[in-house]
């Protein structure tokens, strides 16, 4: 008798949380275009909302479509539960909301999304929870900055857009001597290339919107409850541990030894903040996941041709890629992301004078003269895309807050998308090419 | 709730309610390295129509204090002393995989303690494979991936989860790795070391359901249906396409067969 095997990724990428619909035979995944479900009689009805039986009941709470998405993504991660969400933004708020209220603290990595940046910097404080941002890298600094009300530690696999790679074990472990979880923003990475739960965090939360659908043509965002995080030893989550007269006086902590955070999640934050997933863009979410494990490679075969070629480049000053060996987490990024350290690049254009009126100047002029490449505030699409960050995601963000993050003022930010190598490179060079004669060199 | 039994804490999920004297109760026992919340769902039902639902943490598993015993009877004396710490005279018994076993030894040794009982993924005996028992004993992680894949219908390992945005495996998996150390490996042979005479299972006096799943490769149907023809009126439930983890599999199915043997209408 040999040993069991699970199913590879690449198998749960295109299976995973389906069964062909019972009563049509359907093969591909419905779309449930529905906000109720009929309940078959008033006792299973009653069951179903004190949680006695399973099943759907209202898509704010679950819908069949979206619990495809929900399961494959849990089973790609390797997680008992996820929860899917209206967008990245939802999901992070989901995630934060349920674990805590007013009075509560967050230690963050400064190498954020500009979106989750302005979430913790601006708008949480308005509520209560505020964040210390550290230096990602510094791991004193993450344990410096751990109070007593703390109640989070998060960061990003690839703190975007400064390329930072996390270092998610020694971070775990800082989170859980203070008995804290760690969770962290894998948009950059997907399941094809780190599973964070694997390396110690506690919760992932993803923008579906990127490399999970590959598109572009949709917002969402999932949360995903590792399963590994002892919220009664920890003590310091009463959302969790302690009766919710809001459910019943459910304890989530006694009704699910290994999914309370997502059960609340679900039965609070969905119920009642309303940031749910729409059937369709599940659809559309799994349309481009069934490829995920395919294009994923490609990203990476693509990007390090990118990264080669501007890294020879005369007109570059500098390429920030986790995998060159002058970024200053090389050597984690080849433990951690062994597979590929995704397909976003940074660089600077090299500029005659090195002042900032010419890096702007250079970097505009560079973006206006690319074809193949979209202008636009996105990642993670098929197509490739280009950003300067200091004037787009980046923007609320003063010149000491950009380097503060790893941004230059001139700094260039590309996606890298699935077109032929070759024809992406002859349109970078293009651009390189009349971006250098506005740069003077 | 928390109980003392043999002078140490032990826990049992009530499904929400207070503790009832007035009422009948139906206790729940978990099978190898789990605990009370595999029984959740079914449970609460039971606790929010007319029962004291009590769904134990086994000494050394869950919540509950105390070493993991190392035999199937030293369970079942632990059992007992459960429902003597709460003054229950009687239940109804529902036990699944080790936890059918801990109710089949309650139930034939104590048979005035046992109103109804219900075996879910049961044999007896229960022979563990060798090739388990050896990683459990030494490559822990490697026997709960075991445990977790054959304790499940082959489709479980993609299809779709009876609990919308769960997987129902990789909840089993991390229930599992949350065991104490050597919990599994000692509850799996106390499953294997497990026998009981035809003698001792003739004498079972409760009305009796046996649950089984016909993809169960853990306690395989054909055992299910000699165990049941070993007991006295025994009625078997058979659930196609369903493994060994019945209660997360089909847990809607299991509750219908569990109302109908306790008579809930």
């Amino acid at each position: 008798m040999s040993a069991p095997k699970y199913l590879r990724p690449d198998t749960l990428a295109i299976h995973a949380g389906q069964t062909p619909d019972p009563l049509t035979g359907a093969r591909a995944v419905p779309i449930y275009q529905t906000a109720s479900f009929v309940f078959p009689d008033s006792d299973t009805a009653a069951s179903l909302f004190n949680l006695e039986r399973t099943g759907h009941v209202y898509s704010r709470i679950s819908n069949p479509t979206v619990a495809v998405f929900e399961e494959r993504i849990a089973a790609l991660e390797g997680a008992p539960a996820a929860i899917a969400t209206a967008s990245g933004q939802a999901a992070l708020h989901l995630a934060i909301v349920t674990l805590m209220g007013a009075g509560a603290h967050i230690v963050a990595s400064n190498a954020l999304y500009g979106g989750s940046h302005n979430l913790l910097s601006y708008t949480l404080p308005r509520f209560g929870i505020e964040t210390t941002f550290i230096d990602g890298r510094d791991l004193n600094a993450w344990r410096a900055a751990i109070r007593p009300n703390t109640r989070l530690l998060f960061g990003e696999t690839i703190g975007n857009p400064g390329l930072d790679v996390l270092n998610i074990p020694a971070v775990a472990a800082i989170a859980h001597d203070a008995g804290l979880p760690l969770m962290v923003d894998a948009t950059l990475t997907t399941p094809f290339l780190s599973r964070p739960i694997m390396h110690g965090a506690d919760i992932v939360m993803h923008s579906a919107t990127k490399f999970l659908s590959g598109h572009g043509v949709v917002i969402g965002g999932i949360v995903v409850d590792g399963g590994t995080f002892d919220w009664e030893a920890s003590g310091k989550f009463p959302t969790l541990t302690e009766p919710y007269a809001g459910f019943h006086n459910m304890v989530m902590s006694e009704e699910s030894s290994v999914a309370a955070f997502a059960l609340r999640a679900r039965r609070e934050g969905l119920r009642d903040f309303g940031a749910s997933m729409a059937p369709m863009t599940a659809f559309q979410i799994l349309q481009g996941l069934e490829t995920l494990h395919v294009r994923m490679p490609r990203h990476v075969e693509n990007a390090r041709k990118i990264v080669a070629f501007l890294a020879a480049h005369q007109d570059v000053a500098q390429v920030i890629y986790p995998e060159l060996p002058s970024h200053p987490d090389h050597e984690l990024a080849k433990q951690l992301l062994p597979e590929g350290a995704g397909a976003v690049i940074s660089f600077e254009i090299k500029t005659a004078t090195g002042t900032t009126g010419s890096a702007r100047v250079a970097g505009k002029t560079f973006i206006e003269k690319l074809n193949l490449f979209s202008h636009l505030a996105n990642i993670g699409d098929a197509k490739s895309l280009v950003i300067h960050p200091a004037s787009t995601t980046h923007f609320r963000m003063d010149a000491a807050a950009l380097k503060q993050a790893g941004i230059g003022e001139g700094s260039i930010r590309l996606s890298i998308g699935l077109e032929h190598a070759d024809d992406l490179i002859e349109d970078l060079s293009r651009a390189l090419v009349a971006a250098a004669k506005v740069a003077g060199t | 709730m928390k109980f003392l039994v043999q002078q140490q804490p032990a826990y049992a999920y009530t499904g929400g309610q207070t503790f009832d004297t007035g009422k009948p109760s139906i206790v729940f026992i978990h099978g190898a390295a789990n605990d009370h919340s595999v029984w959740t769902l079914q449970a609460r039902y039971f606790a929010h129509h007319g029962f004291n639902a009590l769904a134990v943490d086994l000494p050394g598993h869950g919540r509950s204090f105390g070493q993991a015993k190392i035999t199937i009877r030293q369970y079942a004396d632990w059992l007992i002393g459960f429902m003597d710490s709460g003054a229950i005279a009687k239940v109804v018994l529902v036990g699944h995989s080790m936890g059918s076993l801990i109710a089949l030894d309650v139930a034939a040794r104590h048979p005035q303690r046992v109103s109804h009982l219900a075996l879910l993924g049961v044999s007896a005996p229960m022979p563990v494979a060798d090739i388990l028992l050896d990683a459990a004993r030494y490559r822990p992680a490697d026997a709960i991936d075991m445990l977790n894949i054959w304790g499940h219908a082959p489709q479980m390992k993609w299809a779709a989860s009876p609990s919308p945005g769960t997987s129902t495996m990789m909840a089993n998996k991390r229930l599992l790795e949350r065991s104490a150390p050597g919990v599994l490996a000692s509850d799996l042979a106390a499953c294997n070391d497990f026998s009981m005479s035809a003698a001792e299972l003739a004498a079972i006096g409760a009305p009796t359901l046996i649950i089984s799943g016909t993809r169960d490769m853990m306690t395989p149907p054909r055992a299910q249906l000699a165990l049941a023809k070993q007991i006295a009126g025994a009625r078997l439930v058979s659930l196609e396409g369903i493994g060994h983890a019945l209660m997360q599999e089909t847990p809607s199915e299991v509750l219908d067969a569990l109302k109908q043997h306790c008579v809930i209408e």
